[in-house]
C-alpha cells in the first residue's frame, strides 16, 4: 500500500462493510459475482473512507455493480460513465472513483469517451467486463466478439474485426493498462490494487463469462487442462515463459515475438523476453496486446504497461491555485465592477 | 488646420460597418461600441457574420457586418435600418444597400471598387458611377489607398498595412461622431503590445482616419449624441454571452460553491466557454469536452460532487444532450443546460438567430421528463436570468433549460451593475444527517436531499433507472412508476411558487395584447411603443417564465380580444399557449434568420387593430 494512499484517518472495514443492502440481481453462475466479491474483498485494504469512494457505471449487465457497493454510486446512460465519473472527479479530486463497465458500454457506445479519458489521464479505475457479447438486451455480438461469430444479431457469423480493449487503452495514452480473468480471484484481486494504487486513468480488462449467452468463451484460459498452455503470466522483471513445466517462452526476435521451446537445450527462460511494466515505449506492449492474435501464442494477462505522469485533474486544480496567486482570490465586487464600466448621476 | 464644420445633435443614430469577413469589421463595431458605451449613450449591436471563418475575398457571401444603435434615450433594439453604412468593398455595398434609410449615408472604400471586386460582387457596372446610389449621400473615399499612404514609414509589409484600414475608418467615423479616440489607442496597444510595430501601425491607421475627417471637405457636418439618462449606477457593455458567464459566476459566488462548466465548442454559444474559462481566479472549473454527450455528463457528475454543474450549447448540442437531460430529471440534481438558438433544423444557420429550440426545451427527451423552462430578453437579461436558473436548479434540484440564441448572445448593451445587495440569495443545503437518511426523501415542495459524496453515512446508488419513493432503491412497481412520475411532474409545477406574476405593460384589459418570450422583446417594445405613440391601444406581456408559467397567465390573455404571439420560428409558443389555455392565440412568425424589424412588428399589430399604418 503506497503511503499517498493513507490520507484518510484510519479505518478498519471487512469485505462486508463495502456489501449493499440491494439483491445481487445477476443470473446465477454469471462471472460479474466473482468480481464484486474480489472488489470487496480488496477494498477494505485501500484505506479509503468508503464515503469517498465512488462507483459510477454505464448500462449493461457490469453495470449495475454500483448497485451492490455500500459505497457512493451513479448508475448512468449507455456509454457515458467515463464524463459522468470526470465530473464527479473534477468537482472533487479527494474522491476516488471508480468506473465499472463493459464491452458494449465502454467500447461501443461509449468509445469516444474512454479514449479521451485515457488521454487525459484523469484519475479514474476503470474496470472493464469484457463478456464478448451483449447480454442485457439478449444476446447479439459486441465490439470484442470474435470474428465470424454467430449471434441473434449475425445469424450467419459477425463479418467484423474486433477491438483488442489492451490495444486501444494503451494506443489512447492510458497509464495503468492490464488484464485479468474472472475466475483467477487471487490475480484479480492483485490488478485491482494496483490499479487503485495507481494515480491516473487505470484500466483493467477482465475477462468475464457470460454463462448464458456467450459461456466458455475464456474457457481455454480458465480450465485446468488448457489455462498453462494458453495463459500467460506477466511479472515485471521475469521473463515471458509459461507452459505446464515453464516448457515454453517467448523471445523477442526485434519487433517480432518468437515462441521457443524451452526442452531442447536450445534456449534457456535466460533467453526469453523479460516483461517490463514501466517501459516507456508503447511498442512493446502493444505487441504483447495482440498476442492473441498470433497462433498458438497465450494470452498476456497482468500489467501490460504502467506510466507516471502527471495527472488531469490535479493540473486543473494546480492551474486554478496558480491563477488565484496571480490574480487574488475572486470577490463579487470585483467579478460584478471588472471592466471598463461607467457611471450615470 | 482644421476646418469648422457645423456640429447636429441627434437623438439616435443607427451605423453598420460591412466588409469581407477578413476585413475586421466586427473588431471595428466592437471598438466603436466600447466608445459608444463609454460615452454614455445607451446602445444595441447587431452583429452579422458568415458561418465561414474567411470567405473567399469580395464574394457576396463573405460579406460580414457589425450593426450599432445609440442614442441619447432609452433604446431596446439594433434599429431596423441604418443611417450610415461603412462598405469595405463593392459586395458589401450590394448585401446591405437594401436595408437602408431612403436617405442613408454610405461611406464607401473607392480604393476596393476596381475590376474584379465589382465583378466578384455581381456589378455589371460600377454602382458608384451609374447613378444608382442617387438619394443616397454617397461619400467616397479611397480607405485603403490612404491607409497605405499612412503607413508609408512603418516597416510592415504591404499587406500588413492593407489589413490596417479598418482602423483607418474607425477613425473617420470617431470623428465623424465626435467621439474620444483614446480607448481605442489604449486598446490597440495593450492588443498589440508583443508587436510593437502593428501598434504603431494600427493607432497611425486610427489617427489618419480620425484627420482626414478633420482635415477633408467631405462632411458638411459632425454629429453629437448626448448621453443617455439611464437610471443612476454604474455601467459596463456587455454581450449576451458573456453576460451568461457573468451570471453563473455571480450565482457561485452568491450560493458559495463551486462552478463547473462541461462544454463542447459551438456556435453561437462558444463565447460563454471561453469567457468562462478566464474565471479561474473564481474558482470556476471549465471541462471542454470530447463531445456534447460527456459535456453535460460532466456537469451531471460535478453536480452529483456537489458543485453547481452546467453545460453550454446551441440547438444541434441540445439534441444530443437529450438523454442526459432526461438523466438530470431522474436523479433529480441542479443542472443548468444554455441552448443559445441558432437557425435549424440540422446544422442549419450556425451564425443566424432564431428561437425554434422551444418544443425540444419543452419536450424533446424520452419519457415523461419535465424541466424548468427560462428564456432571457435581452443581453443583459442572460445575466439575470443565469443567476435565476442556477437558483431554481438547486432550490429544486432540478435540471433548468435557459434558452437564448444568437441574436442576444452577440449583441450587447449596456448592464447596470448591481451591488451584491440586489441579487438573490441561493441558499445550498448538503445533507449530512445519516439519521432518518433516505436518497428519495421529500421535502414540502417535494424536493429530495442532496446528499454528496465525501458525507459519511449517505453512502447511497442513484441512476437513470426508476427509483422507489423515498427508499431510492430500483423499483419497477407500476404503482411506484405512476407516483414518481407525477411526483417529477407536480415538482416542476411547484417551481411557479418563485415565478413572478407576468407583467402587462399598458392597459390592463382591451383590443390587444402582444405576448412574446426571449430576444423578442427589444423589437415588440419599441414597436408597441411608436404604435402607442400614435394613439393605438396596445398591450406587452413578455415570458421569461416558460415552464412553469406565470400563474396569472391565464387571466391576463383573457383580458385582451386579441392576443398576437410573435416568434422567430413557425408558431411554438402560439401552440403552447393554445393548448395550456385553451385560447386562440394569433401567432405571427418569421424564420429569415434574423430578428424581428420594428416596422414588420408595427404593420402586423396595426393590421389587427383594423387601423392603416401611418
Amino acid at each position: 500500500m503506497s503511503s499517498e494512499m493513507n490520507t484518510n484517518e484510519e479505518v478498519k472495514y471487512t469485505a462486508k462493510d463495502f456489501s449493499a443492502t440491494s439483491d445481487v440481481r445477476w443470473c446465477p453462475g454469471c462471472g460479474d459475482y466473482s468480481i464484486l466479491a474480489q472488489m470487496q474483498r480488496v477494498s477494505p485494504d485501500f484505506g479509503i473512507r468508503k464515503d469517498k469512494i465512488v462507483w459510477v457505471s454505464g448500462i449493461g449487465c457490469s453495470s449495475r455493480f454500483p448497485y451492490y457497493m455500500n459505497t457512493y454510486g451513479f448508475h448512468g446512460i449507455h456509454g457515458r460513465a467515463p464524463a459522468i465519473a470526470t465530473g464527479v472527479k473534477l468537482a472533487n479530486p479527494e474522491l476516488t472513483v471508480w468506473v465499472a463497465t463493459g464491452d458494449g458500454d465502454l467500447l461501443s457506445i461509449g468509445g469516444n469517451h474512454f479514449i479521451h479519458a485515457c488521454r487525459r489521464n484523469i484519475d479514474l479505475k476503470i474496470c472493464l467486463f469484457n463478456n464478448r457479447i451483449y447480454g442485457l438486451t439478449k444476446g447479439q455480438y459486441s465490439p470484442t466478439s470474435e470474428k465470424g461469430k454467430k449471434t441473434k444479431s449475425t445469424p450467419y457469423g459477425s463479418v467484423d474485426f474486433p477491438f483488442k480493449p489492451v490495444s486501444v487503452a494503451l494506443g489512447a495514452g492510458a497509464t495503468f493498462v492490464a488484464r485479468s480473468i474472472d475466475r483467477d480471484p487471487k490475480h484479480l484481486q492483485q490488478m485491482m490494487t494496483r490499479a487503485a494504487q495507481h494515480k491516473g486513468t487505470a484500466f483493467i480488462e477482465i475477462f468475464q463469462n457470460c454463462n448464458i449467452f456467450n459461456d466458455g468463451a475464456f474457457s481455454i484460459l480458465t480450465e485446468k487442462e488448457t489455462k498453462a498452455d494458453n495463459v500467460l503470466y506477466l511479472e515485471h522483471g521475469k521473463p515471458m515463459v509459461y507452459g505446464a513445466t515453464n516448457n515454453k517462452g517467448i523471445r523477442l526476435d526485434g519487433l517480432n515475438p518468437v515462441l521457443v521451446d524451452l526442452t531442447t537445450g536450445k534456449y534457456s527462460a535466460d533467453d526469453c523476453w523479460i516483461h517490463d511494466e514501466f517501459d516507456a515505449s508503447p511498442a512493446r506492449s502493444y505487441i504483447l496486446s495482440q498476442f492473441s492474435e498470433l497462433e498458438n501464442f497465450p494470452t498476456p494477462v497482468g500489467v501490460f504497461n504502467q506510466q507516471f505522469k502527471s495527472t488531469y485533474d490535479a493540473d486543473v486544480e494546480e492551474q486554478i491555485a496558480a491563477v488565484k496567486k496571480m490574480k487574488g482570490e475572486g470577490t463579487l465586487k470585483k467579478l460584478l465592477f471588472g471592466g471598463s464600466t461607467w457611471t450615470v448621476e | 488646420m482644421a476646418k469648422e464644420v457645423e456640429v447636429q445633435v441627434l437623438e439616435d443614430v443607427t451605423v453598420r460597418f460591412a466588409g469581407d469577413s477578413g476585413d475586421g469589421m466586427q473588431l471595428t463595431g466592437s471598438q466603436f461600441t466600447s466608445t459608444t458605451a463609454l460615452a454614455g449613450n445607451d446602445l444595441s449591436t447587431l452583429p452579422d457574420y458568415p458561418a465561414e471563418i474567411r470567405a473567399p475575398a469580395g464574394t457576396l457571401y463573405g460579406v460580414s457586418g457589425f450593426q450599432l444603435h445609440f442614442s441619447s434615450s432609452d433604446i431596446q433594439t439594433p434599429g431596423d435600418c441604418p443611417d450610415v453604412l461603412i462598405a469595405m468593398n463593392p459586395a458589401a455595398l450590394k448585401v446591405n444597400l437594401k436595408d437602408l434609410k431612403k436617405d442613408a449615408t454610405i461611406i464607401v472604400n473607392t480604393s476596393a471598387f476596381d475590376v474584379k471586386n465589382l465583378k466578384l460582387a455581381e456589378y455589371a457596372v460600377n454602382p458608384l458611377e451609374d447613378n444608382s446610389l442617387a438619394g443616397y449621400n454617397v461619400i467616397p473615399v479611397a480607405l485603403t489607398d490612404l491607409t497605405m499612404k499612412a503607413l508609408d514609414e512603418v516597416g510592415i509589409t504591404n499587406k500588413e498595412k492593407e489589413r490596417c484600414k479598418n482602423f483607418f475608418a474607425l477613425g473617420l467615423m470617431y470623428w465623424l461622431y465626435s467621439r474620444n479616440i483614446r480607448p481605442s489607442l489604449e486598446w490597440i496597444e495593450e492588443k498589440f503590445k508583443k508587436n510593437p510595430v502593428m501598434v504603431e501601425a494600427n493607432k497611425r491607421a486610427l489617427k489618419a482616419g480620425y484627420y482626414y475627417g478633420d482635415n477633408t471637405e467631405l462632411f458638411t457636418s459632425r454629429y453629437h449624441v448626448e448621453p443617455a439618462k439611464l437610471p443612476p449606477g454604474t455601467y459596463r457593455n456587455i454581450a449576451g454571452n458573456e453576460a451568461c458567464a457573468l451570471g453563473f459566476v455571480t450565482a457561485s459566488l452568491r450560493a458559495g460553491i463551486p462552478l463547473f462548466l462541461g462544454s463542447y465548442p459551438i456556435t453561437p454559444a462558444s463565447e460563454i466557454l471561453q469567457e468562462l474559462s478566464k474565471y479561474k481566479d473564481y474558482g470556476v472549473k471549465v471541462f471542454q469536452a470530447e463531445d456534447e454527450i460527456s459535456a453535460i455528463c460532466s456537469a451531471i457528475g460535478a453536480s452529483y460532487a456537489g458543485a453547481l454543474g452546467i453545460t453550454t450549447t446551441s440547438g444541434p448540442g441540445l439534441s444530443l444532450k437529450a438523454e442526459a437531460i432526461g438523466l438530470g430529471v431522474m436523479t433529480e440534481l441542479p443542472l443548468v443546460i444554455v441552448d443559445v438558438q441558432r437557425g435549424g433544423p440540422s446544422t442549419g444557420l450556425p451564425t443566424k438567430t432564431e428561437q425554434s429550440d422551444l418544443m425540444q426545451a419543452m419536450y424533446g427527451r424520452n419519457g415523461e421528463a419535465p424541466v424548468v423552462v427560462l428564456a432571457a430578453g435581452s443581453p443583459t437579461d442572460c445575466f439575470w436570468l443565469a443567476i435565476e436558473a442556477s437558483r431554481i436548479a438547486i432550490k429544486y434540484m432540478t435540471p433548468v433549460i435557459l434558452l437564448s440564441d444568437g441574436y442576444i448572445a452577440n449583441g450587447s448593451e449596456p448592464l447596470r451593475v448591481p451591488d451584491p445587495e440586489e441579487l438573490p440569495e441561493i441558499p445550498v443545503h448538503y445533507r449530512t444527517d445519516p439519521e432518518g437518511f433516505a436518497p428519495y426523501l421529500r421535502d414540502e415542495k417535494l424536493v429530495r436531499p442532496w446528499a454528496i459524496p465525501g458525507t459519511p453515512g449517505l453512502e447511497h446508488r442513484v441512476g437513470g433507472l426508476e427509483k422507489k419513493h423515498i427508499q431510492g432503491v430500483i423499483s419497477y412497481d407500476p404503482a411506484n412508476h405512476q407516483k414518481m412520475t407525477n411526483i417529477r411532474d407536480q415538482k416542476i409545477k411547484n417551481v411557479v411558487a418563485d415565478v413572478p406574476d407576468l407583467i402587462v405593460d399598458g392597459e390592463q384589459e382591451g383590443e390587444l395584447l402582444v405576448v412574446g418570450w426571449g430576444s423578442t422583446y427589444g423589437s415588440i417594445k419599441e414597436a408597441i411603443t411608436r404604435l402607442r405613440k400614435q394613439g393605438h391601444k396596445v398591450s406587452q406581456a413578455h415570458f421569461k417564465y416558460i415552464n412553469p408559467m406565470p400563474k396569472n397567465t391565464a387571466d391576463v390573455l383573457k383580458r385582451f380580444k386579441k392576443v398576437l404571439v410573435p416568434e422567430l420560428n413557425l408558431g411554438q409558443f402560439a401552440n403552447l399557449l393554445r393548448s395550456e389555455y385553451l385560447t386562440p392565440v394569433i401567432s405571427y412568425s418569421k424564420v429569415e434568420g434574423l430578428p424581428f424589424k420594428i416596422s414588420e412588428l408595427e404593420l402586423k399589430m396595426t393590421e389587427l387593430l383594423g387601423g392603416k399604418h401611418e
